[in-house]
């Protein structure tokens, strides 16, 4: 789960890690009485989950409560990339000497993370990499001793800036390792010109995997995109809404990615991702069905499951059960393989839906669901 | 011949007592694998007994008796295990890791979903420096048919034979193991779809080559990181055996974490195109479906 800036700036600022003076609004009258109580000019920043918002416009200065106000207004409701904008956060402008970028990201080649660090800041550090490799330092961190103030000094020195980032990155590796993220990065991190260090932005993802011990900022921060995404989640579905017409529902991630390709290799797209995993009971499957069904882009829906563990006769039944609880209103291809596949079919032959085909290998099923979607 | 698992590997189950530990251990073995005990300090001293009537491969014999040990260590000593598989709650992951790390064990190979990244960071890396081979986590596990199995790949799709396969993904695994199950496998490595992982790629392929029974190697791998297009190199330089490849999510949206923990894709990186690339300028023939996958392993074996 991705934080906003200003939920990084809450973190940084209780680790120790000097933020600027900032406060979110929801709207421009809010805006307009944190300007108000600033005084003087503020930066507007738009809190999205995405990057690149100050070409997008969504971070201007304000010279004060009106233009603050005015500028909120604008923000407000902007698409980012996909993304709206629902709050904006005002913070007080700090006089900037140098720009640095400063992050920790898993290396997943070593199983470990890793510090990058360059003096140069306040620009895509992707591009900085490419362009210039010399100027961005990445130095893998020891799992057992994470980054000790030598180690920050080390890190520090090899990307050419000043000692005084050397705290800045211990603090952050707290943040990284007492938050269970799996990123932090700040960029810029700047030097003032009356010499203090400041995060002037922040990005944390944080572990999911973790959620059982880091119960602060709870299930309702994470972004769904869309409102079948919402429901899904809230019936503890692993589905993710994509914008074609051939519903998808699979056992196991990587077959149900693989399923998603083969619908889109005979010229069809997916509808979404949605991996019922192992046990695929009716319940489930009845859960599943009725997600995708509710998606007005479905045409045809794909069940293509492969027995391992599972047999598929109990996937059958599962099917049948759900086709029971839940109205089907598009053809449904399903495809059942492995074991006790043979049962399986006739479980579902027997129960005779007029809108149901079984097709017995993987690449016809996804042919005939795309044929479906396509003239349907 | 195989890799990693042998019919003399002895293994122990942490976490066998659970629900998911009792009905594996049992498949394990009904596939004849070597289980010579489970680990669970609040059980030990008991011993368990496993019903294998109904499935298949258990053979003539319709039953085990599987001692329970406190703690890994204990295990060794009175089995010589030499490989341990994980069924433990994400919670307690690091721990059952580190313990059959600390003890001396070669191999552990890790179920368990869900298992925080900086857990996974740290275990991996104790595991390291002690010599210990990880499998997993969040992975199916490995199967070397015919001979033992440890993990929870179903056992009675196919036999042994010429073919090793690695892949991120259980399921495709299994997808594979049944349309290729004329031919049989040497040994199939479940890695695990997180970004953490103990084995990769790289490590089944080199064990490969040097197994005289493996033929041909089968990867699966799926977006997200760059462990195909290391692999990719790595095969470049080292691998003299034919190695056929399949990718899953070209399909998959930027930023969206599909199912495995590990399957994003990142800005422009880790993209199914980019892994496919890879493979393919370095000769792996890549399989646009597991079906035509396993076309291409069938021209290659008939040859």
């Amino acid at each position: 789960m991705d934080l906003y800036e200003h939920q990084a700036r809450e973190l940084f600022d209780e680790y120790g890690v000097s933020v600027p003076e900032a406060e979110v609004a929801g709207t421009s009258k809010e805006a307009r009485l944190i300007a108000e109580r600033f005084g003087g000019p503020v930066v507007v920043k738009a809190q999205v989950k995405t990057g690149g918002r100050g070409k997008a416009g969504g971070v201007k200065l304000a010279a004060g409560p009106e233009a603050a106000e005015l500028t909120a207004r604008q923000i407000l409701g902007m698409d980012i990339k996909g993304h709206t904008v629902r709050q904006v956060m005002l913070a007080r402008p700090v006089d900037i000497a140098e720009e640095y970028y400063v992050s920790y990201v898993l290396d997943r080649a070593t199983g470990g993370f890793l510090a990058i660090a360059s003096a140069a800041g306040g620009m895509d550090i992707e591009e900085v990499a490419a362009e210039r490799p010399e100027a961005v330092a990445r130095v893998p961190v020891d799992p057992d001793r994470g980054v000790t103030a030598a180690e920050a000094s080390r890190i520090a020195a090899a990307a050419g800036l000043p000692a005084e980032v050397g705290p800045v990155l211990e603090r952050l590796w707290a943040v990284l390792v007492k938050e269970d993220a799996v990123l932090v990065e700040v960029n810029p991190l700047v030097r003032t010109t009356d010499g203090s260090v400041v995060a002037l932005d922040g990005k944390v993802t944080l572990d999911d995997n973790a959620r059982f011990r880091q119960s602060r900022w709870g299930e309702g921060d994470t972004v769904r995109d869309s409102e079948l995404e919402r429901t899904a989640a809230a019936k503890g579905l692993n589905y993710v809404k994509l914008d074609g017409r051939v519903g998808v529902i699979g056992n196991g991630a990587g077959l149900v990615m693989s399923t998603l390709d083969v619908v889109a290799g005979c010229g069809a797209r997916p509808a979404n991702f949605l991996d019922i995993g192992g046990g695929a009971s009716a319940q489930v499957m009845a859960d599943g069905l009725s997600v995708i069904l509710s998606d007005p882009g479905v045409e045809s829906v794909f069940v293509n499951v492969f027995g391992g563990i599972t047999a598929c006769d109990a996937v059958a039944e599962g099917i049948v059960q759900a086709l029971g609880a839940v109205r089907l209103t598009k053809p449904l291809v399903v495809r059942l393989d492995g074991n006790s596949a043979t049962r399986g079919r006739e479980i579902l032959e027997a129960a005779g839906h007029p809108l149901v085909e079984q097709v017995p290998t993987m690449d016809g099923a996804a042919r005939r669901a795309a044929e479906l979607a396509l003239t349907g | 011949m195989a890799i990693f698992l042998t019919k003399e590997s002895r293994v122990l189950v942490q976490g066998m007592t659970g629900a998911e530990g009792m009905k594996h251990t049992r498949r394990m073995l009904a596939a004849g694998t070597q289980v010579v005990g489970g680990v669970n300090p609040r059980k030990a001293g008991r011993a368990i007994d496993f019903d294998l009537s109904g499935l298949s491969g258990a053979g003539e014999s319709a039953g085990a008796t599987v001692p329970v040990f406190g703690t890994v260590r204990e295990g060794i000593d009175a089995t010589g295990a030499d490989v341990s598989v994980v069924f433990v709650p994400p919670a307690f992951c690091k721990a059952a890791v580190t313990e059959a790390a600390d003890a001396g064990i070669g191999l552990v190979v890790v179920i368990t979903e869900g298992v925080p990244v900086h857990d996974a960071v740290a275990f991996q890396s104790h595991a390291r420096r002690r010599g210990t081979r990880v499998v997993g986590p969040n992975c199916p596990g490995l199967i070397t048919p015919g001979q033992s199995n440890a993990g929870i790949v179903p056992a009675d799709i196919t036999g042994p034979g010429p073919i090793g396969l690695v892949s991120k993904s259980g399921t495709l695994t299994y997808q594979l193991m049944y349309e290729l199950s004329e031919f049989g496998f040497t040994s199939a490595v479940g890695i695990g779809g997180d970004p953490v992982i103990g084995t990769s790629h790289i490590d089944c392929l080199e064990a490969f080559e040097d197994d005289p029974d493996t033929e041909l190697v089968v990867l699966i791998g799926e977006i997200g990181g760059d462990a195909e297009e290391r692999a990719a190199e790595y095969i470049r330089d080292h691998v003299t055996k034919p190695v056929v490849g399949y990718i899953a999510g070209f399909t998959a949206p930027e930023g969206k974490t599909m199912g495995h923990a590990g399957a994003i894709v990142s800005g422009s990186s880790g993209t199914a195109r980019a892994k496919q690339q890879a493979l393919e300028a370095v000769g792996v023939r890549v399989g646009s479906t597991p079906t035509e996958t396993a076309r291409l392993v069938r021209a290659h074996l008939t040859r």
